[in-house]
């Protein structure tokens, strides 16, 4: 009843729809560059594993990936841990010019990273912080805490009063029932709203870019230097696009059974 | 739910408040501060009041110029998106299945384009749609449409949207998904021994569950389109000539390509503002909106559970059916 006709062939083609550039770019990933430039072939004829030994083996290349997945880890801490008690309060509390303040930060959530580059540039070298991975993890936190205030919030309010404040009566200290208590009945929120700012930190090019030059650099920054003299290294670049996919596949398959709850954000 | 008034509450709530101040706040008064100076280098400033902000909103100026087409164009492009992303987004999660494996297997591959960093989006669009190496391009081309999204600014603007429709409308999907998931079986066997059609069903039942998770899709979809940058740079470049040049490509062009502090701030500055208007009126609009909803849920406890008149006569069989 709740289904419109055809679903399967709309289904299916959308997969395909979006299936079908990856698959081009899979395929890629395992020709020779010789392969892609002179011939049109649907699947690799000469399979070959060298674009991805070569990223394996060359420290400048597998170094992009830890960098970028240190940067994404530290800012998903940070996130969620300032996140927490706001959210708590948020939904908890009413105080002087809390409107004000969740409007703020939501806002921020919405500026442009432009805008952000160069002034970040220049607070990141003037505190010490540039290329290092600290530095995007901060500048991060512009986009990433108020998303993760935004989900909590709709969690915490999912919470029946009545369990603060039998807590209290009980004689639970607030650091401690927070802990105990609160953060285990929202572990579900806690892991959608770490999923959020893993992704959009994971995602994001501009700030991380301009914000590293050597020791910190992502691997996305590094993607743009396949284009050397002797034209554009299309292998090398399918390759590293492959490895950047699979972190995020990995996750998704982690959390699939609360990803359309999760990006309602809690608020269906 | 009262919630208590509490000014302690602001302990809580000083992490985050440091945190995005530190941010945002400090890198903002930078900003503003270029925006009233002029540079030759050398870290040498001179003071221009509000001269870049007249410039910019003066169309015969070059900076005028550049920033008001750029404009036009993004916003022209989010429009494009919305009506293509909603719309398809809705008839997609219509589309899910409803049991076993498949479910599980849908949700992945929609959520995959969103875990992809962005300029690695721009690269998968750039090596399928080139007209040599591409899929896409390549049998455009064998089937004898011209096609080559870096000479023809159409083909860039079709490969652009493109893009983002693959890229972003498993978003508003899932969105919807969420939200049909959460409607009650017995609507739609109310709706059937209604004798409804397949158009008053999403009319009456759906699409007012949907109502709420669809206006986070669309405002993220907007603020995210309008400051779009990576994808279309990467596949693009923002050309041919300016046709596919948007607000931050133009605004990154100015502020890290030629250095021009004073205009690049001002840029910032009308830009971030649009953005915060735009943000407020989405702001109101679902605050409003939820305060309607409650107000309705106090005046007649029943009415949340009851989307529609065609579904009257069903509330009173599934109370027989507490009965019997």
């Amino acid at each position: 009843m709740h289904s419109i006709p055809g679903r399967r062939v709309i289904m299916a083609l959308f997969l395909i729809f979006l299936l079908l550039p990856i698959y081009w770019l899979v395929n890629m990933s395992f020709k020779t560059n010789a392969e892609i430039v002179s011939t049109m072939t649907l699947w690799p004829h000469t399979p070959t594993l060298q674009h991805y030994r070569r990223i394996f083996t060359d420290e400048s290349w597998y170094s992009g990936y830890i960098n970028s997945l240190e940067y994404v880890v530290l800012n998903t801490i940070i996130s969620i841990s300032v996140a927490l008690p706001a959210a708590y309060a948020f939904s908890r509390y009413r105080f002087l010019g809390d409107k004000h303040l969740f409007f703020w930060l939501l806002s921020n959530r919405m500026a442009p990273a432009a805008v952000y580059a160069l002034p970040f540039f220049n607070l990141y070298s003037a505190i010490g912080l540039f290329d290092t991975p600290w530095a995007v993890a901060l500048a991060h936190c512009i986009f990433n805490v108020p998303l993760a205030v935004w989900i909590l919030e709709g969690f915490v309010s999912g919470v029946p009063r009545e369990i603060d404040e039998t807590a209290f009566l009980d004689g639970y200290s607030f650091p401690r029932f927070f802990i105990k208590i609160l953060v285990p009945l929202i572990a579900s929120g806690i892991g959608v709203a770490a999923f959020f700012c893993f992704m959009f930190s994971w995602v994001e090019l501009l700030l991380a870019r301009t914000l590293t030059s050597v020791h910190a650099k992502p691997i996305a920054a590094i993607m743009t230097r396949t284009v050397s003299a002797a034209g554009m290294d299309w292998g090398l670049l399918a390759a590293a696009g492959v490895l950047t996919i699979i972190p995020g596949a990995l996750v998704i398959w982690f959390v699939r059974n609360y990803i359309a709850s999760g990006f309602a954000l809690g608020r269906v | 739910m009262d919630k208590t008034v509490n000014q302690k509450a602001w302990f809580l709530v000083l992490p985050v408040f440091l945190v995005v101040a530190f941010s945002a706040v400090l890198p903002l008064m930078t900003v503003v501060n270029y925006s009233m100076q002029d540079t030759f280098g050398n870290n040498q400033f001179f003071w221009n009041g509000v001269g870049w902000f007249k410039e910019l909103l003066d169309p015969s100026t070059d900076l005028g110029g550049r920033f008001l087409a750029s404009l036009g164009r993004n916003l022209f492009f989010s429009l494009v998106i919305l009506a293509i992303e909603v719309p398809l987004g809705i008839v997609v999660a219509l589309s899910m299945p409803r049991h076993g494996w498949t479910v599980a297997a849908c949700l992945v591959i929609l959520a995959l384009p969103l875990l992809i960093p962005w300029n690695v989006v721009g690269t998968i669009w750039q090596i399928f749609g080139r007209p040599d190496i591409g899929l896409l391009g390549y049998t455009l081309n064998a089937m004898g449409i011209d096609y080559n999204y870096v000479s023809n600014a159409v083909d860039a603007w079709v490969t652009v949207i493109a893009m983002d429709v693959w890229h972003w409308t498993s978003l508003v999907a899932l969105l919807c998904y969420a939200g049909l998931k959460s409607i009650p079986e017995a609507y739609y066997q109310a709706a059937q021994i209604d004798g409804a059609s397949r158009w008053a069903v999403f009319k009456a039942i759906q699409l007012p569950k949907m109502n709420r998770v669809l206006l986070i899709a669309v405002l993220l979809r907007f603020m995210d389109s309008f400051m779009i940058y990576t994808e279309p740079f990467v596949v693009t470049g923002g050309g041919p000539g300016n046709s596919t040049t948007f607000v931050s490509i133009e605004l990154v062009k100015i502020a890290l390509g030629q250095f021009d502090l004073g205009k690049a701030a001002a840029l910032s500055l009308v830009y971030n503002l649009i953005i915060l208007i735009v943000c407020w009126i989405f702001y109101t609009v679902m605050t409003n909106a939820g305060v309607e909803r409650k107000a309705q849920a106090e005046e007649e406890p029943a009415a949340e559970r009851k989307p529609a008149g065609v579904l009257q006569p069903a509330m009173a069989l599934k109370a027989k059916e507490g009965v019997a």
